[in-house]
């Protein structure tokens, strides 16, 4: 299968995801639909990786099984080394917790809390005592360029800055796994590059991150982009050449 | 890219020397078109015989020999940027064709056809991004380019994810009528423009 890559090519080289013969149903007989067929994936840290594919192509089946939000009918999911499997439902729920962070189309923030309390809340709930989680979030605003805007809500923030504050709360703390659905489907092409920017420099800071889209310019700020179809990874891009080939090339005006 | 109207429209800043038009216009479409000396010279005594520039009449033929623009350069420069390019005729596009043949020949997976062609587009769009990323930054006309080529791109690639789309229907859902043989291949009504 095209999908298995041993991507330990990274100088960060750890594996923080692995997907082994991944698959997933729903419904039965006539209505079946095998929304994940035997998917192998690895990402590292450091490693953004974009997955493309037609809806209905499984994308966001990968995406919550690999969040552990869902388990496979078959097949293996290791993040940061540890096999889903064989936790326990709370340790399953502490390395999501802990480890995984996720960033929605929507962005999925609670409009009651301000900026900085969105960002702190997923670390208090995971025992990280206020103060520290504070510090924590006012760190991971910063690096999104929105230390200004902690102490707003939701609904004074842009499109654009939620979901800055939304990528802010998935990296906060020691997470080391980004998961992306569409994060910039709602928004404009200045913001939606924004979006992937900040996305590439946390993985440019060790983060792996794994985003589903369906849009080529999105895709295009990943490191590799894998090709799903049917539920298969069909295809992926290969290493790139150097940007500045295409610069030399000499065309004719 | 018309040569001539990026040289007047440089020389509409204020005159300037034939080396120096090349470096500069360089520089203004990011170095993504070079472009050779022999074409800035050839360009600029055309550009002289229709009286849109003037050279500094020194005779000093070569790179030391100044010109400046002419008040029917300027109205020249002002009309072309005004102009919408003709798009009207759909550009002869080899990847169009490929897929329409695709579909006809036996044996062939269009599918799979599509898919080598959107990999190598992505690959190419990774490419302008990592430059957008890396070099753009402080070169707006670079990014400009770079976003042109990436808008461009982007459309190939939906256009073969909507084809992708548009078959996989088609298989799954064949038309009621008796199996039409192959579809001619659809006639290019006008002559294409080329598109560059």
């Amino acid at each position: 299968m095209t999908g298995t890559t041993g991507g330990q090519d990274k100088e960060t080289g750890m594996s923080i995801l692995e997907l082994r013969g991944v698959a997933k149903t729903y419904g039965d007989g006539a209505a079946e639909v095998h929304a994940l067929d035997g998917v192998d994936l690895t990402v590292t840290a450091g490693q953004m990786v974009a997955v493309m594919g037609p809806s209905g192509s499984g994308k966001s089946t990968l995406l919550t099984i690999a969040g552990s939000l869902e388990e496979p009918d078959r097949g293996e999911v290791l993040v940061a080394g540890m096999a889903l499997r064989e936790l326990s439902r709370n340790a399953r729920a502490r390395l999501r917790r802990r480890t995984v962070g996720y960033v929605f189309q929507d962005f999925n923030l609670l409009p009651g809390l301000t900026a900085a309390e969105n960002v702190a809340l997923p670390l208090e709930l995971d025992g990280v005592p206020g103060r520290t989680a504070r510090g924590a979030a006012l760190r991971a605003l910063e690096e999104v360029g929105l230390s200004a805007r902690a102490p707003h809500f939701p609904d004074q923030l842009s499109g654009g800055e939620r979901q800055r504050v939304a990528i802010a709360r998935a990296v906060a703390g020691e997470r080391r796994l980004l998961l992306a659905d569409e994060p910039s489907g709602a928004l404009d092409s200045g913001n939606a590059e924004a979006v992937m920017r900040l996305i590439h420099s946390a993985c440019k800071r060790g983060v792996a991150a794994v985003v589903v889209t369906h849009d080529a310019q999105l895709a295009s700020w990943a490191d590799r982009v894998v090709f799903l179809r049917d539920g298969k990874i069909v295809d992926q891009t290969m290493p790139m050449a150097g940007p500045e080939s295409l610069l030399s090339q000499g065309q004719t005006p | 890219m018309s040569v001539r109207h990026a040289l007047l429209a440089l020389l509409s800043e204020g005159p300037k020397y034939g080396l120096q038009l090349r470096e500069e216009f360089e520089a203004r479409t990011g170095e993504v078109w070079p472009l050779n000396v022999g074409q800035v010279y050839t360009t600029l005594q055309r550009l002289e015989r229709d009286g849109l520039v003037e050279s500094d009449g020194s005779g000093d033929e070569g790179p030391q020999k100044g010109f400046q623009i002419t008040g029917a350069g300027s109205a020249e420069l002002a009309g072309w940027l005004h102009t919408p390019p003709d798009l009207s005729s759909p550009p002869r596009d080899e990847l169009v064709m490929k897929v329409l043949v695709a579909t006809q020949v036996p044996g062939v997976d269009v599918r799979e056809v599509i898919q080598a062609h959107r990999r190598y587009l992505v690959q190419l769009m990774q490419q302008w991004t990592r430059i957008k990323e890396e070099e753009a930054g402080d070169d707006l006309n670079l990014a400009l380019v770079v976003d042109a080529e990436l808008f461009r791109l982007d459309a190939v690639v939906r256009w073969l994810d909507a084809a992708d789309g548009r078959l996989k229907r088609a298989a799954a859902d064949p038309a009621p009528v008796a199996a039409p043989a192959a579809a001619p291949l659809p006639r290019v009504r006008r002559r294409a423009g080329s598109r560059r």
